[in-house]
């Protein structure tokens, strides 16, 4: 069974009929108590387990989100006394182009976290699984999953570095004698957002990798053989048998990237902090800015909800389509 | 590949046999690439003027002690190792617990206390930390080590829990039967019996928890602000903005706060691979 599937599919394993004899389960007593109150004092026992994961989780991540859906209704500073103002913050989402760049930007954002990782990730665990012999699999694995595992903050600065007007890229373009394309690309109102968005399909391509070549271990090579038999050439096998087979891990892959590619603030502070100009501000990067510096905390609770609303539908349709035969 | 033996189908195999390692190493030169001009950089000479891929003239380690002492460095690992030692093992141990209890007892409202759970696994940092930081800054618990940790473990719950129960769930159930009929506890069934063979599932949860507590970036950002008191990832953030110009400190810096869990992530590789793979939905 896949992540997604157990995602969606949160179906408790089916309620066996529990032995209800007197002295099964914790209540051994010397006194013999009914099977019915034995029962209640099991299911009491049994919440009392499960209160140390509700209760920090309730508190600080449910309530948080409550409140802020809260806060979006009103016009508040964070100073002065709150004003009631209803769905205005909503409408203003809809209308101010701050805004509405923010999220078109991170619709371009997807592109370059879901979609080209997702692409590189196919193509070469495709090229990579018909490989024969193993020989430094791990080793090839432990490296392109590294950037994973570091802060984007350094990830961030990594790569400043290389797109600095000194950096890394423009010493590598000069040197093969294409000086005039230097720029000082995170700084360009044309190149800030690819630029930006090649870390992050950096960051991703090497999980995506890992995801479809742990998946295509698991079909079986049968189906392969009986395709080349037909006289499946290595594309063929590619569109019409490792693509179809490798739904569930389609489906996490996407799901946790458009997360990311929605989600991403970390890397945007530290490489641009949103320009030049407005030029890669996204929501994560405008909440900050209202709420933290620009008094507007209901304008920011707003924009919050709207991403933690559209990132759960993300997920959600995600997992839905993942499930439907293809 | 053995199905036929024409000419065309063995340069297919050659070019295949050719393709694969050098695709790999175009990648792999592309993860490290950065990091190697990134290694070179924090060992140039202090206020040298820099370019790129270059060698330094010798090695200059004195841009890590800089960084570590006078940028302070050493105090903000400290505190974030602090707050990963509280968080990993509270919420490990909560996320146990739940995980247990929804796999294997009989709670009332299973489906839905689950459901509700798992519901977490998309709420971004973002679309909690406003009250967070007002809510927190009320009751006194901004700019300390309890009201990070706190909100760390209740934003990492959701997918704690759906791990551990996935991993009871895959347990014999005649194992926990058998124990029932002996007359043990729910407790003594989870400690005695179910725990002793669970150890790569808690090992993989708490090294999944470590790297996340490590390289959380927002919370500690807004949760504290006194800049003394940060975390590493949250201080090198803020030291990106006052010091971005000295380049060598910049790189020996990020150096120092990646090396923590670069370490931790290549002795524990295994385990953080198959834990990301197979769920990490919050990556």
């Amino acid at each position: 069974m896949t992540t997604a599937d157990r995602l969606t599919e949160p179906a408790p394993a089916p309620r066996t009929a529990r032995p209800a004899k007197r002295g099964a389960g914790p209540a051994v007593r010397r006194r013999p108590r009914t099977v019915r109150s034995g029962r209640r004092r099991r299911r009491a026992v049994a919440l009392l387990y499960l209160l140390p994961a509700l209760l920090p989780y309730t508190l600080f991540a449910v309530l948080p989100l409550l409140h802020t859906a809260y806060l979006s209704l009103f016009d508040w500073d964070g100073v002065t006394l709150p004003s009631f103002v209803g769905v205005d913050n909503y409408r203003r989402i809809g209308t101010d182009p701050q805004l509405r760049a923010a999220a078109w930007h991170a619709g371009a954002l997807i592109l370059f976290f879901s979609v080209l990782p997702i692409c590189v990730g196919l193509v070469s665990a495709a090229i990579v699984s018909r490989r024969a012999g193993r020989r430094g699999t791990a080793l090839v694995r432990t490296v392109l999953f590294l950037p994973q595992v570091i802060p984007l903050v350094a990830v961030g600065i990594l790569w400043r570095w290389v797109y600095g007007e000194d950096g890394t890229l423009n010493q590598a373009l000069r040197t093969v004698g294409l000086g005039g394309l230097t720029d000082a690309w995170l700084g360009s109102f044309t190149w800030a957002l690819p630029a930006v968005g090649l870390i992050g399909t950096w960051v991703v391509s090497g999980l995506c990798m890992v995801l479809f070549l742990s998946g295509t271990q698991r079909i079986d090579q049968e189906i392969y053989e009986a395709a080349r038999m037909d006289g499946a050439g290595p594309v063929r096998e590619f569109t019409a048998i490792t693509v179809p087979l490798l739904r569930p891990e389609f489906a996490i892959a996407l799901s946790i990237t458009v997360i990311a590619a929605l989600s991403s603030f970390d890397l945007i502070y530290i490489t641009t902090g949103g320009g030049p100009g407005n030029s890669t501000v996204v929501p994560g990067i405008l909440i900050y800015r209202l709420a933290f510096g620009g008094g507007a905390v209901g304008v920011a609770s707003a924009l919050a909800i709207v991403l933690t609303v559209v990132i759960s539908l993300a997920v959600l349709v995600i997992n839905r389509l993942s499930r439907e035969a293809p | 590949m053995t199905s036929t033996t024409s000419p065309a189908s063995t340069t297919r195999a050659v070019t295949g046999r050719l393709a694969a390692p050098l695709v790999l190493a175009l990648f792999m030169a592309a993860v490290l690439v950065p990091f190697a001009s990134l290694l070179l950089a924090s060992l140039q000479p202090a206020g040298a003027p820099l370019t790129g891929f270059a060698l330094p003239d010798g090695l200059h380690f004195e841009n890590f002690s800089r960084a570590w002492s006078a940028a302070g460095f050493g105090t903000l690992l400290r505190s974030s190792v602090v707050i990963a030692l509280c968080v990993v093992p509270a919420a490990v141990v909560c996320a146990t617990l739940a995980g247990y209890a929804l796999a294997t007892l009989e709670v009332p409202g299973r489906g839905r206390l689950y459901a509700y759970l798992l519901l977490g696994l998309s709420i971004p940092t973002e679309g909690t930390i406003i009250p967070l930081y007002y809510d927190m800054r009320a009751l006194g618990l901004t700019n300390t080590v309890p009201g990070l940790a706190l909100a760390e473990i209740g934003a990492f719950m959701p997918f704690g829990v759906f791990w551990m129960r996935a991993h009871f769930a895959t347990m014999p159930r005649s194992l926990i039967e058998a124990a029932r009929l002996d007359g043990a506890s729910s407790w003594a069934t989870l400690w005695r019996i179910l725990l002793p063979s669970s150890r790569p599932a808690v090992t993989t949860l708490g090294v999944l928890y470590f790297v996340w507590s490590w390289n959380q970036f927002l919370l500690p950002l807004i949760l504290i602000q006194d800049p003394a008191r940060r975390t590493a990832p949250a201080g090198l953030g803020f030291f990106t903005g006052q010091y971005g110009v000295d380049v060598p400190l910049l790189a020996a810096a990020t150096l120092i706060v990646i090396a923590p869990v670069v370490l931790v992530y290549l002795f524990f590789q295994r385990h953080f691979i198959s834990g990301v793979l197979s769920g990490a939905l919050k990556g």
